[in-house]
C-alpha cells in the first residue's frame, strides 16, 4: 500500500491539506501526517517515497498516484530551497510525525538532555556560552550569560519561561517548531531547567495559535515522565502584542495586566512571582538540544559570522514568490534571500521595500540589499533582525500609509505605561495624516491657548510638520520604556527617508 | 446550572494553580461569550481580588469582551505581510457582504504570512484568500 505524507501544520491546513489527505485515504493509501518542510508556496505538499508534488488540489490525487502529475518537484530533499539550507533547529522539518515519541527518539531526540544531565551546571552553561547562541526573540542577548545569571541567583524556586507570543507580522518559525517538533522545544526547556535548577516551566503561547497550543499540550502529556522532575505547562495569551515583551509576559502569566515592568530588576533576578527566571524565545530554547550534543557547541559556533553565531530560521513572507522557512548560517545577504531563494515578488512586479524584524523593524530600500544577516550590521543600518521575519513589498506599496500603520499599530497595542508611546503614537497617526493630506489644518485650539508659550501660533507648513514628526520620533525613541514605543520610529523614519515622495513631498 | 454556579465551578477548577486569572478568564469568555461585570464580581470573590483588579485585566486584553456578540466572527489579518499580499483591497467588499450579520474583526498576524491574505474562524484557518474566497467565507459564516 502506498504511504503518503502530508503536513498537518496550520499553514498546510489553511491551504486545504485535510481535504487532500482524505482524498488519498479514499484512494486506498495510508496517510501519515508529518511536519511541514517549510516550502509554503507548495503547500499542500504531498510526499511519496521522498518525491514531492505541490501545491496540490483534490483533482490532482489520481494523477499523482499514477505518477503523471505535472506538479512534481522531484526529490524533496534535493529541492534547491531545501538543499541550500543549514537546518540545525529545523532538522526534523518535513521528516517526522510531530507527536510520535518513536520518530523523535529515532532522529536523535533526547540525546542532548541525556548528555546535559551528566554535566554539572557550570560546564553545561559554559557549552551554551561557547556556542555563541544569542536570543532569537529580538534583542539578541547571549543565552548562556542569561542562564548563568539565573543559576547564580539565590533562591530555590526558579522558573523557565518560553516566550511563544510570536506577534511580529512576517514570522511563523516559533509556530512551525511548536506544531512540527514540540518535543524539541520541551527538550530545550528541560535542559535549561537542569542548567539553572528550575523545577517548573511555562510556555506562553499566543491565542492566535490554537494548533500549536493543542500540539504542545499533547506533547507535554506524552513527555511528562521523560522530563521529570521538571514540570511544564502551556499558558495561553489573550491577544496583546505587547505581552511578547518579557516583563509584560511575566505580568500576564501572573494574572495581571500586561504592563511592561521597569528594569532593573532583571527577570533573571526577580522574574515570575519575583523569583529568578530564564525567559527565552522558542527558537533560542530549541537551538539548545543540538548544542548539547557531543561537539555540538563547537559545531554551532562554526556557523555564522563575527558575533552572530549559529543559524537563524529566517521567515520569507509577504509578497514573495517562494515564501517559507529558510534556516541558514548568519552572513547571507538580503539580495540572496529575496531574489535567489525567494524568487522575487509573488506578483511579478519589482520589489519596492522590505521590512525586516516585524512591525518595529525598519523598511529597507533595494539599495541596501547587500546588507548581511548579522545583528551588528543591521543595527549599524538603523535596522533590526528581530525574530528574523522578512516581509517583501512590491512597487504598489504606499510607504506613507505603512508608516501611518506603524503608528496606528503602536497606538492599538501600547500597554499605556509611558506617555511617548501611549500618546505619541496617536499624535503620530494624526500628524502623518496631516502631512499626507497636505491640507492646511486649522490651528490646534490647545496650541492657541495663551499658556502654550512654545506652541506654534501659525499653521504649520509641510516642512514644519515633517520636522515635528522627526521630533516626535526622537521623543518616542529615547523616551519610551520598552521597544514598542522605542522602535516604532524605525519603520516610520526609514519610510520617510527612502520614500519621501510617498509623504506628499514635492520631488 | 445557573450562570453563577458555572462561574464558581470554573474558578474552582483552577484553584491551586499559579496565576489562575487568565486561564479562568479564557474559560469564562468561551463559556459565556464575554466576561461581564457580574462575572468579574464572582471571579474577584473567588480569587480574593478587588473587582477593579479583575476589571483592569479584562479590559486590557483584546480577547476578553464585556458583552457577548452572538454574530459569527471572521478574524481577518491586516498586518504588514498580509497588506503586502493585498488584503486591504478586499476589506470593503467583505465588510459590505458581512453587513450587520457577520462580524469582521481585524487581527494582526495569524502566522500564515507567506500565504496571505489570511483569516480565521475559530480554529479554522484560511490562506491565499482572494475576493471570491473571502466573500464565500462571509456568506457561509
Ligand atoms: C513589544 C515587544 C514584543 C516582543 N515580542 C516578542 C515575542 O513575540 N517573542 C519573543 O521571543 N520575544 C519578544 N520580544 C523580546 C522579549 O522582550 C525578550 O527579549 C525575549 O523574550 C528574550 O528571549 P531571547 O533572549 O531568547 O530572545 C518582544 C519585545 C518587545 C519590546
Ligand atoms: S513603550 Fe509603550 S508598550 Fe512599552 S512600556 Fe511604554 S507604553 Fe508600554
Ligand atoms: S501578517 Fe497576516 S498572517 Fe502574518
Amino acid at each position: 500500500m502506498t504511504t503518503v505524507r502530508i503536513s498537518d501544520d496550520a499553514l498546510a491546513l489553511a491551504c486545504g491539506a485535510d481535504v487532500i489527505a482524505e482524498a488519498f485515504v479514499a484512494a486506498g493509501c495510508t496517510v501519515e501526517r508529518v511536519s511541514s518542510w517549510g516550502m509554503h508556496w507548495l503547500e499542500p505538499l504531498v510526499e511519496i517515497d521522498g518525491s514531492g508534488w505541490g501545491p496540490t488540489g483534490v483533482d490532482d490525487v489520481a494523477a499523482i498516484l499514477a505518477k503523471t502529475s505535472d506538479l512534481s518537484i522531484g526529490t524533496i530533499a534535493d529541492h534547491p530551497f531545501i538543499a541550500a539550507q543549514q537546518r540545525l533547529t529545523f532538522a526534523r522539518a518535513g521528516k517526522t510525525r510531530p507527536l510520535s515519541l518513536d520518530d523523535y527518539a529515532a532522529t536523535g531526540g533526547w540525546a542532548g538532555l541525556k548528555r546535559a544531565r551528566m554535566l554539572a551546571s557550570p560546564d553545561l552553561i559554559a557549552e551554551v556560552i561557547q556556542s555563541g547562541l544569542r536570543g532569537r526573540g529580538g534583542a539578541g542577548f547571549p543565552a548562556g550569560i542569561k542562564w548563568q545569571t539565573v543559576a547564580a541567583a539565590p533562591g530555590t524556586r526558579k522558573y523557565i519561561v518560553c516566550n511563544a507570543d510570536e506577534g511580529d507580522s512576517g514570522t511563523f518559525a516559533d509556530r512551525m517548531l511548536m506544531e512540527g517538533d514540540p518535543f524539541h522545544l520541551i527538550e530545550g526547556m528541560a535542559i535549561a531547567a537542569h542548567a539553572v535548577g528550575a523545577a517548573q516551566g511555562y510556555i506562553y503561547v499566543r491565542s492566535e495559535y490554537p494548533h500549536a497550543i493543542a500540539k504542545l499540550k499533547a506533547a507535554l502529556v506524552l513527555a511528562e515522565a521523560l522530563i521529570a522532575p521538571f514540570r511544564c505547562e502551556v499558558r495561553v495569551g489573550a491577544g496583546a502584542y505587547v505581552c511578547g515583551e518579557e516583563t509584560s509576559l511575566l505580568n500576564s502569566l501572573e494574572g495581571k495586566r500586561g504592563e511592561v515592568r521597569a528594569k532593573p530588576p532583571l527577570p533573571a533576578h526577580q522574574g515570575l512571582f519575583g523569583q529568578p527566571t530564564v525567559i527565552n524565545n522558542v527558537l533560542t530554547l530549541a537551538a539548545v538540544p543540538h548544542i548539547l550534543l557531543e561537539g555540538g557547541a563547537a559545531h554551532y559556533d562554526s556557523h555564522g559570522i563575527l558575533r552572530s553565531k549559529g543559524t537563524m530560521p529566517i521567515q520569507l513572507a509577504g509578497n514573495i514568490k517562494h515564501g517559507g522557512l529558510f534556516e541558514t548560517a548568519f552572513g547571507i545577504t538580503l539580495r540572496e534571500l529575496i531574489y535567489d531563494i525567494g524568487g522575487g515578488t509573488f506578483s511579478g512586479r519589482p520589489v519596492k521595500a522590505v521590512q525586516v524584524g516585524g512591525p518595529l523593524g525598519a523598511y529597507l530600500h533595494p539599495d541596501q540589499f547587500d546588507i548581511v544577516f548579522d545583528y551588528e550590521a543591521y543595527s549599524a543600518a538603523d535596522a533590526l533582525i528581530g525574530h528574523g521575519g522578512i516581509v517583501v513589498f512590491d512597487d504598489t506599496a504606499d510607504m506613507g500609509k505603512l508608516a501611518r500603520f506603524a503608528m496606528e499599530f503602536c497606538a492599538a497595542e501600547s500597554c499605556g505605561k509611558c506617555t511617548p508611546c501611549r500618546i505619541g503614537s496617536t499624535r503620530g497617526v494624526e500628524l502623518i495624516d496631516r502631512i499626507r493630506g497636505r491640507a492646511q489644518t486649522s490651528a490646534d485650539p490647545v496650541a492657541a491657548l495663551p499658556q502654550m508659550h512654545n506652541a506654534a501660533k501659525h499653521l504649520r507648513t509641510h516642512d514644519e510638520n515633517l520636522q515635528l514628526l522627526e521630533d516626535l520620533c526622537e521623543t518616542m525613541q529615547y523616551g519610551s520604556l520598552c521597544a514598542l514605543g522605542g522602535f516604532t520610529p524605525y519603520p516610520v523614519r526609514s519610510a520617510l527617508k527612502h520614500w519621501p515622495e510617498d509623504f506628499g513631498a514635492s520631488s | 446550572m445557573t450562570g453563577e454556579e458555572r462561574l464558581t465551578e470554573i474558578c474552582a477548577a483552577h484553584r491551586g494553580r499559579e496565576g489562575p486569572l487568565l486561564p479562568i478568564l479564557h474559560d469564562v469568555q468561551s463559556a459565556f461569550g464575554c466576561v461581564d461585570p457580574a462575572a468579574e464580581r464572582v471571579i474577584a470573590n473567588a480569587l480574593n481580588l478587588s473587582r477593579a483588579e479583575v476589571h483592569g485585566v479584562v479590559s486590557f486584553y483584546h480577547d476578553f469582551t464585556a458583552e457577548a456578540d452572538p454574530r459569527p466572527a471572521i478574524e481577518l489579518c491586516r498586518a504588514e505581510a498580509c497588506q503586502a499580499r493585498g488584503v486591504e483591497a478586499l476589506v470593503e467588499a467583505a465588510e459590505h457582504a458581512a453587513g450587520e450579520r457577520v462580524r469582521i474583526k481585524t487581527v494582526y498576524c495569524l502566522g500564515l504570512c507567506s500565504a496571505g491574505p489570511a483569516a480565521r474562524i475559530g480554529s479554522q484557518l484560511h490562506a491565499r484568500l482572494d475576493r471570491a474566497a473571502l466573500l464565500e467565507l462571509v456568506q457561509s459564516a
